[in-house]
């Protein structure tokens, strides 16, 4: 039994690293994603190019918009001379944003009336738009509230403005709540996904289709010396992307690990197994290795898309939510990021690691199960 | 004991019947033939007999086990080379034998001198590093051979080993069959070539999953019933032609420049043969008695069986 699984991995082992293209696909072409998306994947808005269009040209014009670009978020671009170049720069998407001061601004501030400042958005992008109009709204208080203050100062000396609220805002875990912390952690996941799901469903049906699988299928290797034969070798390899791609998080990225690498370790051989599962059980399924590819992407996008990567499980319908409950990356996404931006282990964590556990048995059983040595 | 027994073994995909309750005994130690033109149910009955495919219904026996209950038992001690190159490709000669060798638990004492028998008398022996998908046609059927004799298999099923074969590598690989017949090994080979039937102790023929006939080379170039005229003349088409329509007691086949014609009695053609030639202006350059080869009998079987089973089909319908 142990003599034959480990000719099995030997057997397996060649065929995959002497195909330099499976190298590449393999050990390259993860850190590679890993580099790009990290840096790529992102929802910080900074850097706005913003247009100003100042009717107004007085001082108090020139120094709300000087807080605008002081701010880190808006770069002024451009300033507008003519109100039809407006639209042609939010067309053309050279500006994401445009200040517009109507002529009379800094007449109305002394004279202590309401002054205007418009700010046009661009919002195709409706996040983005959000985040920009916040960051505007904030801009425009805190001058509001300069002036506010100088203006009384002047008139009545040094003042204390009572019944103030002042809000002092931290954030937890990832204190500078920049988006990387949270979504190179994901990326980690999803490549693991993409890489173990694919390498086993692939494999299986590969020697289905080359004819291998019916000479094997006439020897007295038992479907378990097989299923085992073929999937371990992967494990393997998903358990090195972990590895490599984990180094790039941490080393490269700076992204904390705040929690125990050895439960965090934990948590991905349970998910792995359960994607060897799921591999398996495409490839029972399918008769090709096309079959098997496009299988493995009618899985992966809908269980990307439902796992809270990118969209917040809470913002989803009721009976979406539900659904998100047997979905496996949901789980390891949990136990990622809390391992690596909380630094909690398996006193809070457990519920997660019996979800995946649960899972990897029942995939792995199915798929056993369904796995026959006759044609 | 036979070393093969089938009893009415059948499969059905569908509506189609693959094999159809064929029933066969092999002896131990022969090689046996499985004849039949393409999609008789050739590759069915191996897989059936290799324990790799679940028969519809009927039983059969290989070294007396059965294929269904003792399936993995069967396994160890047969050995099987598929239609297709089943073997790695991307895995050396060396690396494919020492697979194969683990996969059956060959004691690792012991297990070079077998390989290096297998590797001298298959001569891959100067091949044993190159890549399995980088070899010939005729060295990949060898290499099939030695890793399915890997493990001294009792029965060898080979599913037309030298389909695409170069006729050189094929004389080499009969030869490598007929050296296994003196270790006592079965031999069970399916065909579409007549020529290697020839070679086989004893055939059957099949056609759309059914026995036709079963026996020795020469028992069944004897159910040819009538004997073979081999005509030759000058122009073969136009006489060809022109004797289907006229002979009336006998089949007539052009093979290649050659006439056929095929009929219970040879003295009465002959003269009919000539008068219906000279007739049509077609000069006669010989007309004589021939052995019938397995090719004329496979046609000549085949084509009664199907008028048979066509005309049953016909009155099936009309009822």
């Amino acid at each position: 039994m142990l003599e034959r699984l480990r000719n099995m991995l030997i057997k397996e082992f060649i065929q995959v690293f002497r195909d330099p293209r499976m190298r590449m696909v393999i050990f390259v072409i993860p850190c590679f994603q890993m580099l790009v998306i990290g840096y790529a994947v992102s929802t910080d808005v900074k850097h706005v190019r913003t247009a100003v269009y100042d009717l107004d040209e007085s001082r108090q014009s020139r120094d709300l918009v000087a807080a605008f670009s002081r701010s880190g978020y808006f770069d002024v671009v451009e300033h507008i001379a003519d109100e039809r170049r407006i639209r042609e720069i939010l067309d053309r998407g050279e500006a994401t944003a445009v200040l517009r001061l109507q002529h009379g601004f800094a007449g109305d501030l002394l004279a202590g009336r309401t002054a205007e400042l418009q700010v046009l958005v661009d919002g195709t992008d409706s996040n983005t738009a959000n985040i920009v109009l916040g960051y505007a709204v904030k801009i425009a208080q805190a001058y509001s509230e300069k002036m506010l203050v100088r203006r009384f100062e002047r008139r009545l000396g040094a003042i204390r403005i009572p019944g103030r609220i002042e809000l002092e805002s931290r954030a937890w875990f990832n204190e500078n709540l920049e988006s990387r912390n949270f979504y190179v952690p994901g990326v980690l996941v999803i490549i693991v996904t993409l890489m173990t799901l694919l390498l086993t469903s692939m494999s299986v049906v590969r020697e289905k289709e080359i004819g291998t699988m019916e000479q094997i299928m006439v020897t007295p290797i038992t479907p378990v010396e097989f299923i085992l034969g073929k999937t371990v070798p992967f494990a393997i390899i998903g358990y090195a992307v972990v590895f490599l791609v984990t180094s790039i998080a941490v080393f490269w990225f700076e992204v904390p690990m705040r929690g125990n690498f050895g439960t965090l370790l934990f948590g991905a051989g349970l998910y792995i197994l359960t994607m060897l599962g799921a591999g398996l059980f495409i490839s029972t399924i399918s008769g090709t290795q096309q079959q098997a590819m496009i299988s493995t992407f009618f899985f992966f996008f809908p269980a990307m898309l439902l796992s809270g990567f990118a969209f917040p499980i809470a913002n989803m319908p009721e009976p979406v939510q539900w659904l998100t409950l047997v979905n496996p990356l949901r789980y390891f996404l949990i136990i990622i990021r809390a391992i690596f931006l909380k630094g909690v282990g398996l006193e809070i964590l457990w519920p997660n690691f019996l979800a995946l556990g649960l899972m990897a048995a029942t995939m792995l059983t199915l798929s056993v199960r369904r796995f026959h040595k006759t044609l | 004991m036979p070393a093969i027994r089938l009893e009415n073994l059948t499969k059905r995909f569908g509506d189609l019947t693959a094999v159809d309750s064929l029933s066969l005994d092999v002896v131990e130690g022969e090689i046996f033939g499985l004849v039949g033109p393409d999609g008789a149910g050739k590759t069915t009955a191996m897989r059936l007999l290799t324990a790799i495919m679940e028969p519809t219904s009927g039983d059969a026996w290989i070294d007396g086990k059965h294929i269904r209950r003792d399936a993995e038992a069967i396994k160890e001690n047969i050995g099987y080379m598929s239609q297709r190159f089943g073997l790695y490709a991307d895995l050396t000669v060396a690396e494919n034998i020492d697979f194969y060798a683990d996969i059956y638990c060959e004691p690792r004492r012991g297990r070079r001198e077998i390989i290096d028998r297998l590797l001298e008398f298959s001569n891959l022996q100067p091949f044993k590093k190159r890549l399995a998908g980088n070899l010939s046609g005729g060295m990949k059927q060898k290499l099939g051979l030695v890793c399915a004799l890997i493990h001294t298999p009792k029965v060898l099923f080979l599913d037309e080993p030298t389909n695409g074969v170069d006729p050189v590598s094929r004389r080499d690989f009969w030869r490598i069959l007929y050296q296994l017949l003196r270790e006592k090994v079965t031999v069970f080979v399916s065909t579409a070539y007549l020529d290697e039937a020839e070679r086989c102790n004893r055939l059957a023929l099949i056609d759309r999953g059914r026995l036709l006939a079963c026996g020795t080379p020469d028992e069944i170039k004897g159910l040819m019933r009538g004997a073979i005229l081999e005509i030759r003349c000058e122009r073969p088409r136009a006489a060809a032609a022109l004797l289907k329509e006229k002979l009336a007691n006998a089949t007539v086949g052009l093979f290649g420049d050659r006439i056929h014609a095929v009929g219970e009695r040879p003295e009465r053609i002959t003269a009919e043969i000539g008068r219906i030639l000279a007739e049509g202006n077609l000069g006669i350059e010989s007309i004589r008695l021939i052995e019938p080869s397995l090719e004329d009998v496979f046609v000549s079987v085949v084509a009664e069986v199907g008028e048979r089973g066509e005309g049953r089909g016909e009155r099936e319908r009309s009822n």
